[in-house]
């Protein structure tokens, strides 16, 4: 024995109602974990295999499994947790970092439920958007800050300016970055159906862009990570734009690596390396080791793609952000996404995932200031994301200064994912964060993209609606309104820094 | 057949319309593109396409033949930073040295350079299938050189005998760094390893120091017949030790 | 929940100010009396030369020395004194109405096109932004600005208190407020003017936030927190700052909705597009209509869902703009056209040159 620490308690206790179990075995088909298996007459149960993925619960049916979190209890302690208990005793056993899957599980306030939002009463009234219009159409791209006009020989004013390309969006919630490799190809092409049909888009990750996707490539954000995976000129060509990843919100200041199990033949050919092979992704661009370095980068993927694509680039919300920020709006960038320390994951280290960072409310605030101090505001949309959870944060983040968001984990929630945080396993069993072909199978993406599309289909019907209530029919006049914000029990610093009055006055 | 041959005045021009303009006479068929009087203009053959031989006089600017896929760049003079950066296809030849970050991320074609490289020579090259980037330093090349390495064919030939590198291949889990004459254990980061260069390699390489020595006008057979020090990666994996799962 | 008014001759003909409060009286169910003011245009021929420096001085003492030292730091004073008051019963006046004929140093503004109105714009919101007592209320050449507030404060009663019938203009704009906030603060009622441009709004804005933010970056400070504050900035950054025709000025503040954008011919589609890019933060949500003049025209318009009503009268060289019929009516019987145009269809009249 290499410790003395035995066992750890139960995460999760899997119980199963003998009298509703019909024993159709189908818990042991759908469990990838191995949780369930059949012995002679009865289903054995291994509960320490469980990671609380529900697919078993979702699929019984009788409705005769239930689950238990934390079965077992511990002595209650406010600073000696379960949570840092059991991670000492981890590290105590293996020397190790730990990895840990999807956000931060910090238990610490959120922001966005501390804003309250505006309704007109009677000085002004409510839009009705059934039949006025409300607005929700949104161009990401630089903006001129004024315009050259020019009188043609007809004596009609016409535009001199050369506008900047932009990306038109119908409804200001795209589908974020997550990789081919991080994620199964049928995952990625539910989002990408998704985005066709709602008119947004969806960003490919730092994994490449495989061929299946070719059909929605106009529908795409290509992403340039530091590993540059699968990025060529035919890639930067195929994306309606193209995102430079400098940073995550889940893990800012680190690189990332998918383990060889993960690259898959598949994933192998689309990140153009060797089956097998760790994928990693350094720290930093090591062509990027200044701020000038970056306008290199950027203008290099304009050159090459003849300056007919937005750029966007990738923060993660440090304290700095806003500095980084209007660095980054100097830099020929056309769009700036700000990942808040709340973002989502394949796997991180669990000490960044829960330390480090700032909350995307704040990032996006500071931001949105610092950028028009500087008379900057035009030269970038801002794009935030890292925990979105509804359309009351899309409305909330756009008042505190972004033009849209960009949404992940409630994206794979919208196609089954319940959150489990074990999506390192590569063995989740709603065919998402998976490689594995029988898993990924399950994954429809006739029907997975379908409800993808009815998260962001709901969500902009909401945001309609809250518009119209605050009597806001575009979406740019809701842009940086922070007066149509309120904050409940925020303190007076913070509030500050959001530029927002509390309740009441 | 006649060569069609282009030549372009870059003096004083700016590196956009300078790009537009090798850009079409590639398009419109051209063989050889001449570009005179290069000063500091950067992404010259950035993200060309074709098989175009262009040659570059004055000192070109930085990521040079950036996401190239197929041209060839002759450079009649030193090169700044990144040539061959994120290069696909083709190939670069330097009359000269470059800067930092050399042939970074690059994942096919040749880079070749007679002079020194700076630092993060070769970083993070890496190779698919028949995709195999080959990085030849005529000189000496600095720190960090092929680190993060996964994949391909990074040669120093040290020529000049001022061989600097230390950190060599830190974070290697991929491709072979093969550096003539002896290297130090000191001089290699955690991940790479040295092997002896057997004479199935020698095979393997003898094509390229051919090519190089061809390229420059130089004779290739004592740099076929030298000893040389090859750098691999000590795993695939090289952070599988590092972490453990929550 | 305000009433505004506004009355332009083409031919620069002068109007006195019985009249126009003849006009806004009609609309006192508009109002709370709480807030009423005018501004005309040509009032002061003999220090047409001059900004006439309208200022409210809690204390003609030491609030009036802030402004000497401010003016003077700024430029010149050619002439300063009370505005003649008349007291009114039930108008309780908290400050002194003050005026200044100043003459800004344009060196003190290098590199600008328009160096005086950039030192009038500085040394108002200069003074406007400081608690020292003074507001600055009206800062134009020949134009003045009357206004009062606090209970009491019906059109009839503010229009006596400065007996506006004592001055001539041939343009003149009046607002009848319906208080919601600081009913007591005289600043608060419009007109708000600065320098050429002065404005009056019937609605309220939703984007207040926004539109702020977007012309405080511009170096514009709003004190006063009212739209029309905010709404005379943004005409001033668009026009005199930008170069916009007062045309596409407007169009930019209530913008063609996307979808008729989209059937526009290219070249006006993408004249649309690029004025929505480049002035998405100065467009204005809710309900209003704005009557804004300078001294060679007068605009109204409201917003593109035209929430608030604005009725157009024409007689002669005349030109009526009015939240109600009634009050055109009031002031010329005869009144020839009446319209009442659609939302996105400015109404622009100009002074003959």
């Amino acid at each position: 024995m290499s410790n003395n620490l035995g066992s750890m308690p139960l995460r999760y206790r899997v119980t199963i109602d003998r009298e509703q179990c019909m024993e159709c075995e189908r818990c042991i088909e759908n469990c990838s974990y191995g949780v369930f298996r059949r012995d002679g007459d009865r289903i054995l149960i291994n509960s320490r295999k469980c990671t609380a993925c529900h697919r078993c619960l979702a699929y019984c049916p009788r409705d005769a499994i239930m689950l238990e979190e934390q079965p077992c209890d511990y002595r209650s302690h406010p600073v000696w947790t379960r949570a840092t208990r059991e991670a000492i005793y981890n590290q105590a056993r293996t020397g190790k970092i730990i990895l840990a899957g999807m956000g931060s599980v910090a238990n610490l306030p959120i922001i966005f439920d501390h804003l309250m939002l505006d309704a007109c009463q009677v000085t002004t009234p409510p839009t009705d958007p059934l039949r006025e219009p409300v607005e929700l159409r949104t161009y990401l791209g630089k903006k001129p800050s004024r315009l050259d006009l020019r009188r043609n020989p007809d004596g009609d004013i016409e535009l001199a300016t050369e506008l900047a390309p932009n990306l038109m969006v119908e409804t200001p919630v795209m589908l974020g970055h997550m990789s081919y490799g991080a994620i199964s190809l049928n995952a990625q092409i539910s989002m990408a159906r998704a985005a066709k049909e709602t008119g947004t888009f969806m960003g490919t990750g730092e994994g490449g862009l495989h061929a299946g996707l070719y059909p929605y490539q106009d529908r795409m954000i290509v992403q340039v990570a530091s590993g540059r995976f699968g990025v060529n000129i035919d890639y930067l060509e195929r994306g309606a734009a193209i995102e430079i990843k400098l940073g995550q919100g889940a893990k800012p200041g680190i690189g990332g690596h998918l383990t060889g199990e993960k690259v898959s033949k598949d994933v192998s050919r689309t990140r153009m390396i060797p089956q097998g092979s760790d994928a990693i992704s350094p720290a930093p661009h090591h062509d990027i080791y200044g701020i000038e370095d970056l306008s290199q980068l950027v203008r290099s993927i304009k050159e090459a793609t003849e300056w007919k694509k937005p750029v966007f680039a990738k923060i993660a919300a440090v304290n700095n952000t806003a500095e980084n920020v209007a660095a980054v709006a100097r830099s020929s960038v056309d769009a700036v996404v700000i990942d808040g320390f709340r973002g989502g994951t394949g796997a991180a280290p669990r000490v960044f995932r829960d330390h480090v960072g700032i909350p995307i409310e704040v990032a996006v605030a500071s931001a949105d200031r610092e950028l028009r101090k500087q008379g900057l505001r035009n030269e970038v949309s801002l794009i935030a994301c890292g925990s979105i959870r509804e359309s009351a944060d899309v409305v909330k983040a756009i008042a505190l200064g972004a033009d849209a968001v960009y949404i992940g984990t409630a994206a794979l929630a919208a196609m089954g994912c319940r959150v489990c945080g074990n999506c390192y396993q590569g063995l989740c069993p709603w065919g998402i964060a998976t490689q594995r072909p029988d898993l990924v199978e399950r994954l429809d993406p006739d029907v997975a993209s379908k409800q993808v599309a009815n998260l962001i289909h709901a969500w902009t019907l909401e945001i309609t609606e809250l518009m119209g209530a605050a009597g806001i029919n575009s979406i740019e006049s809701l842009r940086g309104n922070r007066d149509r914000l309120r904050g409940y029990m925020l303190d007076e610093g913070l509030l500050d820094v959001l530029d927002v009055k509390p309740v009441g006055a | 057949m006649m060569v069609k041959l282009v030549t372009i005045d870059a003096k004083g021009m700016h590196y956009t319309p300078l790009n537009q303009q090798v850009r079409r006479a590639v398009e419109d068929g051209a063989d050889e593109v001449v570009v005179q009087n290069v000063l500091g203009q950067r992404f010259i053959g950035d993200g060309l396409k074709g098989d175009a031989t262009i040659h570059v006089y004055g000192v070109p600017g930085g990521d040079l033949a950036m996401f190239m896929s197929g041209p060839t760049v002759i450079v009649h003079g030193n090169a700044e930073h990144a040539p061959g950066n994120t290069m696909d296809a083709g190939k670069v030849v330097i009359h000269g040295s470059a800067g930092d970050a050399v042939a970074h991320s690059m994942r096919g074609g040749k880079v070749f350079i007679r002079g020194n490289i700076g630092y993060r020579g070769g970083i993070h090259m890496k190779q698919y299938e028949a995709q195999r980037p080959i990085l030849v330093v005529g000189g000496s090349a600095q720190t960090f050189l092929g680190e993060y390495m996964a994949g391909g064919l990074l040669i120093v030939l040290d020529l000049d005998g001022a061989m600097k590198a230390r950190g060599i291949g830190s974070g290697i889990h991929g491709g072979e760094i093969i550096i003539r004459g002896d290297v130090d254990d000191a001089c290699l980061a955690a991940g790479a390893k040295k092997v002896p260069l057997t004479d199935e390699d020698r095979r393997r390489i003898a094509p390229v120091i051919r090519e190089f020595a061809g390229d420059f006008g130089l004779d290739p057979e004592p740099l076929l017949n030298a000893d040389y020090t090859r750098i691999v990666p000590a795993s695939a994996r090289p952070f599988a030790g590092k972490y453990t799962w929550e | 929940m305000c009433g505004i008014f506004g009355v332009m001759d083409k031919r620069r003909q002068m109007m006195d100010g019985s009249g126009i409060r003849q006009a806004l009286s009609i609309m006192n169910e508009r109002g709370s009396g709480e807030g009423a003011g005018y501004a005309a245009y040509g009032i002061y021929p003999d220090y047409r030369d001059c900004y006439a420096l309208h200022v409210f001085l809690d204390n003609a003492c030491e609030s009036k020395a802030v402004v000497d030292a401010t003016l003077e730091q700024w430029g010149a004073i050619e002439h300063d004194e009370a505005i003649p008051t008349y007291d009114q019963p039930n108008l309780r006046a908290p400050c002194t109405p003050w005026r200044y004929f100043f003459r800004p140093d344009p060196s003190l503004a290098p590199g600008s096109a328009t160096p005086e109105k950039d030192v009038i714009t500085n040394l108002v919101m200069q003074i406007n932004r400081a608690s020292n007592g003074a507001e600055v209320f009206s800062s134009g050449k020949n134009v003045g600005v009357f206004k009062a507030g606090g209970a009491g404060s019906w059109p009839e009663a503010v229009a006596d208190y400065y007996r506006i019938e004592d001055y001539e203009g041939y343009i003149w704009l009046a607002h009848n407020r319906y208080a919601t906030n600081n009913p007591g603060r005289w600043e608060r009622p419009d007109p708000f003017n600065l320098h050429d441009w002065s404005v009056v709004e019937n609605g309220k804005i939703t984007t207040y936030g926004t539109n702020r933010r977007y012309v405080e970056s511009f170096g514009y400070t709003c004190s006063n927190f009212t739209d029309s504050e905010v709404i005379t900035y943004l005409i001033d950054l668009l026009v005199r700052r930008h170069g916009l025709d007062i045309n596409l000025a407007i169009r930019a503040l209530a913008p063609p909705y996307w979808e008729d954008i989209d059937q526009m011919p290219k070249t006006e589609q993408d004249l649309n597009r690029a004025l929505r890019f480049a002035y998405g933060s100065a467009t204005m949500n809710g309900p209003f209509t704005i009557v804004a003049a300078n001294p060679d025209m007068m605009v109204g318009f409201t917003d593109r869902g035209k929430l608030r009503p604005m009725v157009v009268g024409e007689c002669g060289d005349c030109l009526y703009i009015s939240s109600e019929e009634a009050a055109i009516r009031a002031m010329e019987p005869n009144v020839e056209s009446i319209m009442m145009p659609a939302a996105g269809e400015p109404v622009i009249g100009r002074v003959a040159p």
